[in-house]
Order: C-alpha cells, then sequence, then structure tokens
C-alpha cells in the first residue's frame, strides 16, 4: 500500500519538500542543542520541564482521543465510524511519533536512552510511560495497517487482530493515564498533586483529539475524492462537545478545591497562572486567551445550529485545540514548578531555537501523517472506483 | 561478574513480578530495586543512615558563604560569571549543592509569619539534599542513575543518567541541578580527587562519599567551625544523636513523608 505515498501531484510533493525543509531546520538546530547542551532552550534549574515535555503531554492526549473514533465503531458497532477509524488510528499513529520524539530531544544525554532498557526501573513512572506509548504505537500500526489492507481486498480483517483491537481501547486510557501519573504523584508540586489530574487529561484528550480529526476530514474531503462523511464528522461533533463540557468541569473542581479551602501552596499555582505571582506573570495573558477559546469553542459547540454548521464547527474546532494546547501545553508544566519548591518564584519562556525544534518534531509527525492518510485515502478511492 | 549476574536476575525478577498483579504495591516501593553496596577501606567512616544536625544559631553569612564555597571547590561546582553569561543564563543554569536561603523560603509549609523574630528572619539557612529516608528522587529515576546507598546517603552516578531531570520535578527541596552546558570551562580550580561533570546530566551533594570514604568528614562539616554535625541517626550512641536529644531540632516539609536526614536547631 506504500505505493500511494509516492505517487501525488505537484501539490502532494511541494507539502512533502515543505516539510522536508522544516525537518531540516529542526535537526540543523537539534544539531546545535546536541553540541551545547539545553543551555540554548529556556529552562532553569527551577522550571527543569518546558515546552518539549509539554508536546508530549499534550499530543498523548491527540493519541488518546483515537479511541473516540475505535471504541463507537467495534464496541457499539456504531457503523458510521468504519469509514474513519484507520483514520484515528493513523492520527494516533502520527501523535505519537511527536510524543516519542518530545522526550528524546528533551534529555540531557539522548545516546544513553537505552538505559532505561538496560536498567529496568519499575518504580520509575518514566519506564512505564515508555512501555505504554511504544505498545500503543505497535497496536495502532498493527490494527490500521492490517484492517485498510483488508478494506482494499474487499476482504474481513483476519481473526487475529481482533484481540488487538480490543486491547487498544483500555491502551488508549492507559496512556494518558501513566502520562498524569508522570506528574501527579510527585510530593511537594501541589499544582499537580490531585487525583483528578488523569480524568482532567483525559477529558481535554477526548476533546482535542476528536477536534484535530475533524479539521483532518474537512481537509481530507477538500483536497482529495474521499468524504469522511457528514454524520462522522457530526458524531465526532457531539463527541467533543462532551468531553470539553467535563474538562472544564474537572478544572472548575480544581478551582474549588482550591480556593474554598484556601490552602496557599495550592491556590499558589493557579494564582500564577491567571493573575500573576509576587509581579511574574508571563503566562496570563496565555491562560485567559486559553479559557476564553475553549469557552467560546463550547458556546458554538452546544447549540445544534451552529455545531450543524461545519465552517462553525471547523472554527471551533481549532479554537478548542489551540485554547487546550496552551492550558496543557503551556500552563500545566511551567505552572507545576512555579513557585519552586523554595517559594521562589523563576519563570519560564520558550526559546526561538526551542520552538524551531520542536516545529521540526511536528514536521516529522506531519510527514509521516501524510504518507499514512496518503495510504488510507488512496485505498478508500480505490475501493469506491 | 558474579553481581553483576545477580543484579540481573534480581532485575529480571522484579520486572517479572511487575507483569504479574501478585504484588504490585511491592514493585512500586522504592526499595525495591537492586540493593547496591559499597566496598570499604580500613579508614572508611560508616553508618546506616548518615545525618547532619545544622546549628543555625552558630551560622552567620560569612561561615555560610565559606561552608558553600568549601562544598563546591571540593566537587568541581562551576559558577557561571552573571558578568561573563549574563545575569539571566547565570541564573537558569546555575548549579549549587549547598546554598544559603531564608527561613521562609527554607521551612515553606511550617515556617513564617507575620510577626516573626527579626533575628530568625535575617539569619542565614543552608539547604541541600536531605538524603531523604524514602527519596522520592529516586523512585522516580528511570535508569536507577539516582539511588539510596546502604549508608543512607542519596547519590548520582553520572554516567547513567539520561539527563531526562525526573528527579528534579520529583525532588521537594529543590537540590537537584542540571548541567544544561559543559562546566568545565566555569570551575576555577579542579579537584582531582572527585570528577568534573559533562553536560547533561544531574548532579546534587553527595553527602562527601569520596571523603567518609578515606575516613574525612563531610567538607561542610570541616568547614563550619563545630556549626554542623554529622553522625549515624540509626546509633543511639553516636555524637548526632545526643545532640538531637539535647536541642528542639526540625526538618524541612516533613509532611511530604520524605524522611528528611538533615535536622536544624532553630
Amino acid at each position: 500500500m506504500l505505493e500511494y505515498a509516492i505517487k501525488g501531484d505537484k501539490r502532494y510533493y511541494a507539502w512533502i519538500t515543505f516539510l522536508l525543509a522544516l525537518i531540516g531546520i529542526g535537526f540543523g538546530v537539534y544539531l546545535w542543542q546536541l553540541r551545547f547542551g539545553l543551555g540554548i532552550t529556556g529552562l532553569s534549574r527551577d522550571v527543569s520541564w518546558g515546552f518539549y515535555i509539554a508536546q508530549l503531554t499534550y499530543m498523548v492526549g491527540v493519541a488518546a482521543g483515537g479511541v473516540m473514533v475505535v471504541l463507537p465503531y467495534y464496541l457499539h458497532d456504531y457503523k458510521a465510524f468504519g469509514r474513519i477509524t484507520v483514520l484515528g488510528e493513523f492520527l494516533a499513529i502520527a501523535a505519537l511519533v511527536v510524543c516519542l520524539l518530545s522526550v528524546i530531544v528533551d534529555l540531557g544525554q539522548p545516546g544513553r536512552i537505552l538505559n532505561v532498557w538496560i536498567h529496568l526501573s519499575p518504580h520509575s513512572v518514566l519506564f512505564w510511560d515508555t512501555v505504554v506509548l511504544n505498545g500503543y504505537l505497535f497496536l495502532n500500526l498493527v490494527v490500521g495497517w492490517n484492517v485498510l489492507q483488508a478494506e482494499r481486498n474487499g476482504t474481513h480483517y483476519p481473526q487475529w487482530v481482533k484481540p488487538f483491537i480490543y486491547l487498544s481501547i483500555p491502551w488508549a486510557i492507559s496512556i494518558h493515564t501513566v502520562t498524569a501519573f508522570l506528574y501527579c504523584g510527585l510530593p511537594g508540586r501541589h499544582f499537580w498533586l490531585t487525583a483528578i489530574l488523569a480524568p482532567r487529561f483525559l477529558a481535554s484528550a477526548f476533546a482535542a483529539g476528536p477536534a484535530l480529526l475533524v479539521l483532518l476530514c474537512l481537509l481530507i474531503r477538500r483536497v482529495t475524492n474521499f468524504d469522511p462523511g457528514r454524520e462522522q464528522i457530526q458524531t465526532l461533533a457531539k463527541i467533543i462537545t462532551y468531553a470539553l463540557i467535563a474538562n472544564l468541569f474537572f478544572f472548575g473542581c480544581e478551582l474549588f478545591v482550591a480556593f474554598y479551602s484556601n490552602i496557599p501552596g495550592h491556590m499558589d499555582h493557579i494564582t500564577y497562572l491567571f493573575a500573576g505571582l509576587h509581579g511574574h506573570g508571563v503566562l496570563v495573558p496565555w491562560m485567559w486567551a486559553s479559557m476564553g477559546l475553549m469557552v467560546l469553542a463550547l458556546l458554538l459547540l452546544i447549540p445544534p445550529i451552529t455545531r450543524r454548521n461545519e465552517g462553525v464547527l471547523a472554527v471551533a474546532c481549532a479554537m478548542l485545540f489551540i485554547g487546550a494546547w496552551i492550558d496543557k501545553g503551556l500552563g500545566l508544566i511551567s505552572a507545576g514548578f512555579v513557585p519552586n519548591p523554595l517559594h521562589e518564584v523563576n519563570e519560564y519562556m520558550p526559546t526561538l531555537p526551542e520552538v524551531v525544534i520542536t516545529i521540526g518534531v511536528y514536521a516529522i509527525a506531519a510527514l509521516v501523517l501524510t504518507v499514512l492518510y496518503k495510504m488510507a485515502v488512496g485505498v478508500k478511492e480505490e475501493v469506491a472506483a | 561478574m558474579e553481581d553483576s549476574r545477580r543484579q540481573f536476575l534480581k532485575i529480571t525478577g522484579i520486572a517479572a513480578l511487575g507483569l504479574s498483579t501478585a504484588s504490585t504495591a511491592g514493585v512500586l516501593a522504592a526499595d525495591q530495586g537492586p540493593q547496591p553496596y559499597t566496598r570499604k577501606g580500613d579508614e572508611a567512616l560508616t553508618a546506616k543512615q548518615w545525618g547532619l544536625v545544622i546549628d543555625t544559631t552558630k551560622i552567620d553569612h560569612e561561615l555560610a558563604e565559606k561552608i558553600t564555597e568549601a562544598c563546591h571547590t571540593t566537587h568541581n561546582v562551576p559558577f557561571f560569571d552573571p558578568e561573563i553569561v549574563g545575569p539571566e543564563v547565570a541564573k537558569r543554569h546555575e548549579i549549587k549543592w549547598i546554598w544559603e536561603t531564608h527561613y521562609h523560603n527554607a521551612f515553606v509549609d511550617s515556617g513564617s509569619n507575620n510577626y516573626m523574630s527579626e533575628e530568625v528572619e535575617h539569619r542565614p539557612f543552608l539547604v541541600l539534599c536531605n538524603h531523604c529516608e524514602a527519596p522520592p528522587c529516586c523512585r522516580a529515576c528511570p535508569t536507577e542513575a539516582t539511588y539510596k546507598r546502604d549508608d543512607g546517603i542519596v547519590i548520582m552516578n553520572f554516567h547513567r543518567c539520561i539527563g531526562c531531570r525526573f528527579c528534579m520535578a520529583a525532588c521537594p527541596y529543590g537540590s537537584r541541578s542540571f548541567n544544561f552546558r559543559d562546566p568545565r570551562p566555569f570551575i576555577k580550580e579542579t579537584n582531582l580527587k572527585w570528577p568534573t561533570r559533562s553536560k547533561g546530566v544531574v548532579e546534587k551533594c553527595n553527602f562527601c562519599v569520596e571523603r567518609l570514604a578515606v575516613g574525612k568528614a563531610p567538607a561542610c562539616v570541616e568547614a563550619s567551625d563545630g556549626a554542623i554535625v554529622f553522625g549515624d541517626l540509626e546509633d543511639p550512641d553516636s555524637h548526632i544523636r545526643e545532640v538531637l536529644r539535647e536541642h528542639y531540632t526540625t526538618r524541612r516539609r516533613v509532611s511530604l513523608g520524605t524522611g528528611p536526614a538533615v535536622y536544624y536547631i532553630i
């Protein structure tokens, strides 16, 4: 099926070339980082994780969000999603590429990465995170590939694939749960030390992942002869709406616990994000923008009249995707570290090299997604013809 | 050879245990990892759990600086001069093993009030790695690059560390530093008795294991003119236990359950 990926028109090759250029630039800057060290980033002794780990956290959510098309189709026999499950699975693969590469570019000694497997440490959540992320990548590759191949051959996918499909559903939950456990099991980081972190991660994942899928479906309809389908997009829109409501509700629960209990350790981080602390507040405009985007997106998603308009839906999905990215990407990591354990405020903002490397990582994922989607759409066009 | 095989069996055994659901609780406990042991020379000072008592009433700014200097020169801790690298970068890349802070920074949960004794408010408080009884950093480390020795000291293996910085997020005392760049050009005088670090690894106080091994007290203790006492917390007859019996002491962020081994006389 890979042959579909090398047969394309001028537009397709221009897009591939553009991605390769971004990858090249990102890789060049990464070589600089390898040479100098992580000192070219905005990271510091106090804020020791930042933009890279934020992309891991956010894109794990997008990957987990893929289960929102897999689950209704395979468990509830919701046939309409059969048309787009493979798109969900392939999106998960691309998202996982971001996750795994983001971990690698974040390492101080990337050459030693295999130490994680040589010196197995089951007490470390990071070890389990590598297990669940690589496992989910494997599951989606196996399932996506075999189901697509069967579709191309006009047959049913082989029976041995079925256990992997069922396994992939709880596994999707596990990747975001374990990623939340990276943070919420750490003593003394009160912003993360909350049992609702994993559920909150999942809620934002089930909103942001399908939102990106809706945007991709609309794009595919525009640039190819394959239509993912109006019903499919509308069902996704409803899933997104519920998940976004849950996400905002969980955040409200956090606010209540922190501010009604009036415990400074719990309030300080949230205050830092939304109002600034001790005169420091680089994230304040970002966080209000994030909340504004998510609330506005919700206002557009709830009334059926706006949700059913695909143009408005696209805008709402984009707003929610960006809003959740700021919340989980920029805010969540920074605020966990600010104020620091000695209650000093040292802020963090990513530097240009850090952003360029991240763009390179996303470009690699976009290239993977392009190739996979080209294949999927190629098969679907062929079957339809 | 024998040891590495035993360790391998131990680790695979633990991994297998993790896969069976029989005893996840045991696997999650940090002390279940491979237990490193330390070979000891004849003069080596030994203990079951090393600890420190810092008598803050005896330490002024000058002495605090002397102690910090002694520690940092002994361990080749680089100094990023703000005038050379710029103040922001100097702050971001800063590496420190022991440093002076205020009471309200050292004791964030239990400490300050609005009507504090002025003397205490301005007194220097030295903070460092607490060599916790249940160290969250060791639990977090995915490669056992940081681990607790059989004498209670939490130590770093600089050659195994992959630089993921999970331990820095896990430490509730801010005791860990990361080499954001090659530190070597910023070391004034290299002490050849202790290695310099490469970029990309985490480091922190090592309780002067290299000095204990040859019968010497930690550098901070030696430089402190008697203001810092070290000893075996588990030996009821040790000097440190005597000091603890005689003085009211406190520790940093006890409510987190980490069991710090550094005590403060206020």
